[in-house]
């Protein structure tokens, strides 16, 4: 059908962008590597906020632990990391390149898969939690996460952890974190494509709009709930290790655990371009991204201020978002239909 | 029908100080189709939750084919086969009737990894009969929350066939339902009942359906056990006919 056509021809467009950006728009390598960042965290926020209904604060936990576990196992790997950390990444340990590669890979996948347990117990111990109580819960969980890393010297206390610098020609090394977080944030969209496709999907769905009738049904919630969060901690803990070897130093309050900033610019983005849906994250995050970006260099001094505007302006006056609103004026672009023809196959 | 699928023996329970149930005793039949009537405020809906567990009982015992069941919780009796509608009625009114019925697949038979399959075309034709089975096959791409009162209702009941029970208890099926879709409804009970063998466990208000429908019936009133038998023994009892006119 023509619908399947045009589809195919949107992927292979986007996915054709993705890869010439950094080629065509060399000066914002980092920016683009930041959009995609704000892609990652936006659709896995969405995972549970948009499609099960908990809204969590504290999936920026997960970014910070993925930045940290990612070094630690990094450095471990080959030192002793009380001894590096002491000597705040001076010249005294040196990686190879190939030190250099396996240990980011090492580590970020070891992130990854830390997130993902931690989510299990956070989990365990808050999706009790329903509503506003849920959010300030898991808030609670990214700054006393934050607060306990910056207290606890052997990974660098409230200075942070400084990281190799990329083995090689800087501008190839933008290049090269670009497509670790494009890569990334193209296997997340993928990802939560098929899973929202699935009987898992659908059940998630059904916790968020009535979690009561969910458990009458028999649907096992606690356990669909904690998978939701593990998979969505699994992909931000990856994102927070590319972070952290990309950033190459960062430290605890203001850079891994920042809840200000990424922890809340994730909920924006969903919010701004729809809650729920495929493509809403996706269109938040560019949108937000470049709306921060223009407001840094055009409104410096105001620009968290006319941040917090368009939060509030968000909130009251376009709850659905960019593709809430485009379902209702559009339903037919999302082959959304009202009265069945008798014979035809439900799709 | 000897075969006993719930038994509760001597429940109570206390709602601070007002006696809900007290020393409650009852049987449902494997296969049957059970009623449960009383006066408004009998304690109907409280042995409902009890049974499914919504809330801890006081005192007493409940069974589910032999199986203690009054410390579970209420997605565990579920998962068992033992399921229940709500007397305000609950579908998810944001999603059309389909996706209501692909929702309402059984997942307590599902392994995690079958739950990370999409939905069969099996699955689909299969919500598609049931809808069509309740009457709502017109109706399906239809957001469930435009439907009629009675029309969700009949939706409700489509999605807990769809979850395959063994045991299905319905809180007053029938009410808000108008009179003429009634008598479709009663043939659908009994069709449920008796093609896809579901047990049926009904609250009912009114006595022409349950009269109708049911096999055995108790009858609660002030929270107690007050009479039990055949819809004739029922309809000639003193004691159920002094209850709802209100002798006691």
């Amino acid at each position: 059908m023509n619908t399947t056509r045009n589809k195919i021809i949107l992927y292979a467009a986007i996915l054709a962008v993705t890869i010439a950006a950094p080629f065509l728009f060399p000066t914002y390598g980092t920016q683009l590597a930041t959009l995609w960042l704000m892609i990652i965290v936006a659709l896995t926020w969405d995972m549970t906020g948009g499609q099960m209904g908990y809204n969590s604060l504290g999936n920026i936990f997960f970014y910070g632990t993925g930045m940290y576990v990612a070094a630690i196992v990094a450095i471990g790997m080959y030192f002793n990391v009380g001894a590096y950390t002491d000597a705040s990444g001076g010249k005294l340990f040196e990686f190879t390149r190939h030190q250099y590669f396996v240990g980011m890979l090492v580590g970020t996948l070891a992130a990854g898969v830390f997130c993902s347990l931690s989510a299990v117990v956070i989990g365990f111990l808050t999706f009790g939690l329903r509503g506003p109580y849920f959010a300030i819960g898991t808030l609670g969980v990214a700054i006393a996460g934050g607060e306990l890393v910056a207290n606890w010297d052997w990974v660098g206390g409230g200075q942070g952890i400084a990281l190799p610098v990329y083995p090689g020609d800087l501008d190839q090394g933008k290049d090269f974190f670009y497509f670790c977080f494009a890569i990334t944030g193209v296997a997340v969209f993928l990802f939560v494509r098929w899973l929202y496709q699935t009987r898992f999907g659908a059940a998630i769905n059904a916790i968020r709009d009535d979690e009561e009738k969910a458990d009458a049904m028999g649907i096992h919630t606690l356990r669909y709930k904690l998978v939701t969060w593990a998979m969505a901690a699994f992909f931000v803990g990856i994102a927070g290790a590319i972070s952290a070897f990309q950033l190459i130093h960062f430290e605890p309050i203001e850079t891994a655990y920042q809840t200000i900033n990424l922890g809340i610019f994730m909920v924006v983005c969903v919010l701004l371009g729809g809650k729920g849906t495929l493509w809403g994250p996706v269109v938040g995050a560019i949108l937000f991204h470049v709306i921060k970006e223009v407001t840094w260099n055009y409104f410096l001094g105001w620009q968290w201020v006319a941040l917090g505007a368009l939060i509030i302006v968000t909130v009251v006056y376009f709850k659905d978002g960019v593709m809430g609103y485009l379902a209702h004026t559009r339903p037919e672009w999302f082959g959304i239909r009202v009265e069945g023809k008798a014979g035809e196959k439900a799709s | 029908m000897s075969d006993v699928i719930i038994d509760v023996q001597g429940v109570s329970k206390a709602f601070g100080g007002i006696q809900a149930n007290s020393d409650v005793s009852m049987q449902v039949a494997r296969g049957g189709i059970t009623g449960l009537i009383g006066p408004n405020g009998s304690g109907k809906t409280t042995l409902f939750n009890s049974i499914v567990g919504y809330h801890p009982i006081d005192a007493g015992s409940i069974k589910f084919e032999n199986r203690e069941i009054s410390t579970l919780k209420v997605q565990q009796i579920a998962r068992l086969g033992l399921l229940r509608t709500f007397q305000q009625t609950r579908i998810y009114g944001k999603m059309n009737c389909v996706e209501n019925m692909l929702i309402s697949m059984p997942h307590r038979k599902m392994s995690l990894w079958d739950a990370l399959k999409k939905n069969t075309p099996e699955d689909y034709e299969r919500a598609d009969q049931l809808l069509e089975f309740v009457g709502l096959y017109e109706k399906r791409f239809l957001l469930s929350g435009d439907l009629s009162f009675g029309q969700q209702k009949l939706l409700e009941f489509a999605m807990a066939l769809m979850n395959e029970p063994t045991c299905l208890l319905l809180d007053e099926p029938t009410a808000g339902i108008n009179p003429t879709l009634i008598n479709g409804l009663i043939d659908r009970l009994k069709r449920a009942n008796e093609e896809f063998g579901i047990t049926l466990f009904v609250i009912e208000h009114n006595m022409r359906v349950i009269m109708n429908l049911a096999e055995t019936i108790y009858c609660l009133a002030h929270g107690e056990m007050l009479a039990q038998g055949t819809p004739d023994e029922i309809q000639n009892d003193q004691r159920v006919i002094d209850a709802y006119l209100g002798a006691h």
